[in-house]
């Protein structure tokens, strides 16, 4: 017996200190953008000043915006895109769905190096050059495959007899399908669109590739300001740490209330 | 760039596109096309011929000409001539390797522990492993460098510092795979193998092991190619002192596309033979975490 609870210690004490390092770095910002310094470890008081700083800066708060945009943006006409495409896959026939699907998994398991470099060259060399598009373009390569997978094991759970029967009441095939296919595969759409929003948030390679000069997301900022350390963002290095709380927070936030409604949705049902 | 309308043209394009298409269909077969649902596919076939297949075919192109554009092995020879090349090559691969491994060894216990464990909120626990993955990853990967460069490490430890970063980041990508698999593992059979005397060791050597197989190989998979390629990692928090086959990619980009493109083409044909030898990409319902 005591065995058994030495050993459910160590287990526990295991996963902690797991935790305990995946959250270190985060905690350590946290604490850190409510204290006036500028320096980790130096002592200070309890102040705003960080929280000021971001959102006091048009660059920064520009940047974010425009983050938020282009993840919106690609994760809708992704998800549109895969959706459809998914449904088209599903009653193609049997080769013509593997072609398209093998082809759908490319983006997924290249690096993604490999497909920022392509397109990049690509747009290049056909003479469209990078803006505003082919970023988008990017985007949707890497979104789309992820909300195809999302929604094919929808499809396959569906009772395909339902589609059927509403062909045999006198429903037209595209009527049919909006009113019968699409609301039993909606669940899978919405973690597609998700993942998609997800994906394009998190992205900092096909964005550099493609993207239009001068055009900054939260990666390529972060990642300039910490690496290149020109004037204006060395100094705004320490608002990353708000940023990083507040994100955190508001996923926080997101993740438990969104556990909270499909809990009660469950005791509703019940 | 005015997006919304780039957006409108966009849309017009298209609109324009079916238009003609109904057109020709009408022309040439004397009425409208039936509406089938096969026909959904086209829109994203399209979209994945002009911006998968033709991009692979450019990098294709680039990788296998020089730069008056004739046909060339000049890239092939240089790239595996190099010395130096090879061996940041080798550097690499080790790298990955190492991230792989310790993503394994930290993961697998998790999971393990995870699964097999009757607490009843534990998909609270597994939540707080993915929560850190949905935090942008560069902001992610900031923080560890503020926590290093507090510790002192930063600039001094700088493979140590690089592995850290990467093991940080993909850890989840190993943990969902795992923790699916485990979960999969059938109760009765742990019960057999105790009825039939096997002790902890035995059970887990012949029973669990060989069933987590594809967790496991769906998880290096999602590990061990990014950890060779993902340069943002390695810039920051190795002081730009490792250098690892995504970084050089990145340099081609600005001075040599040819160069570049073998390199990618290298990469490419990495990823499909190992692909292939683990048998296929696994489309596990909980890639990235999407259905928690």
């Amino acid at each position: 017996m005591k065995k058994q609870i030495v050993f459910k210690c160590l287990k526990a004490g295991f996963i902690g200190l797991v935790l305990l390092l995946l959250y270190a770095p985060i905690l350590l910002l946290a604490v850190y953008s409510f204290i006036g310094t500028d320096i980790i470890g130096k002592a200070g008081a309890f102040s705003w000043e960080h929280y000021e700083k971001l959102f006091g800066d048009p660059v920064i708060l520009g940047m974010i915006g425009n983050t938020l945009l282009l993840a919106l943006l690609a994760a809708l006409l992704s998800t549109v895109l895969g959706t459809v495409g998914a449904l088209g896959m599903f009653y193609c026939k049997k080769r013509v769905k593997a072609i398209v699907h093998g082809v759908s998994q490319i983006p997924v398991i290249n690096a993604e190096i490999v497909t920022a470099l392509a397109l990049a060259v690509t747009f290049v060399t056909v003479g469209i050059g990078k803006s505003y598009f082919t970023m988008l373009v990017g985007h949707l390569v890497i979104c789309t495959p992820f909300v195809v997978l999302s929604v094919i094991p929808k499809l396959k759970q569906m009772d395909n007899s339902l589609y059927e029967a509403a062909l045999d009441l006198g429903a037209s095939p595209l009527k049919a399908l909006f009113t019968v296919v699409l609301p039993q595969i909606v669940p899978g759409v919405i973690s597609g669109f998700m993942l998609a929003v997800t994906l394009s948030l998190d992205d900092y390679i096909v964005t550099v590739y493609t993207r239009p000069n001068g055009f900054e997301t939260i990666s390529t900022y972060v990642f300039n300001a910490t690496m290149r350390g020109n004037a204006h963002t060395a100094e705004t290095l320490s608002s990353f740490w708000a940023l990083t709380t507040i994100i955190f927070v508001v996923i926080v936030l997101v993740v438990v209330i969104s556990n909270l409604t499909n809990l009660r949705k469950k005791e509703a049902k019940r | 760039m005015n997006t919304t309308l780039l957006i409108f043209l966009l849309v017009l394009l298209a609109a324009l596109l079916i238009g003609i298409a109904l057109l020709a269909y009408r022309l040439v077969k004397g009425r409208m096309p039936r509406f089938s649902r096969k026909s959904l596919c086209i829109p994203y076939a399209v979209f994945l011929v002009f911006f998968v297949i033709i991009p692979m075919l450019v990098i294709f192109f680039y990788a296998f000409t020089d730069r008056e554009m004739h046909f060339s092995f000049g890239n092939f020879v240089k790239f595996f001539s190099d010395p130096t090349k090879l061996s940041t090559i080798a550097y690499s691969i080790v790298i990955a390797l190492i991230t792989t491994v310790v993503c394994l060894l930290i993961a697998f216990p998790v999971a393990y522990i995870l699964a097999r464990s009757k607490m009843k909120k534990k998909y609270v626990v597994l939540m707080l492993f993915v929560l850190p993955m949905w935090i942008n990853f560069v902001l992610r990967i900031n923080a560890i460098r503020e926590l290093f460069n507090w510790m002192g490490l930063l600039g001094e430890t700088n493979y140590f510092n690089t592995v850290f970063g990467m093991v940080y980041d993909f850890l989840p990508f190993m943990i969902l795979p795992l923790y699916t698999t485990i979960m999969k593992i059938d109760n009765s059979l742990y019960e057999a193998s105790c009825d039939l005397g096997a002790n902890g060791f035995v059970t887990f050597t012949r029973i669990t092991l060989p069933l987590s197989v594809p967790g496991i190989m769906s998880g290096v998979t999602m590990v061990f190619l990014p950890s060779m390629t993902n340069y943002v990692v390695s810039d920051m928090l190795g002081n730009s002192m490792v250098t690892i086959i995504g970084k050089f990619i990145y340099e081609y980009f600005g001075s040599d596309w040819h160069m570049g493109s073998m390199v990618a083409l290298v990469l490419l044909v990495v990823v499909f033979v190992s692909t292939w030898l683990t048998g296929g990409f696994q489309s596990d319902e909980n890639v990235r975490g999407a259905n928690l």
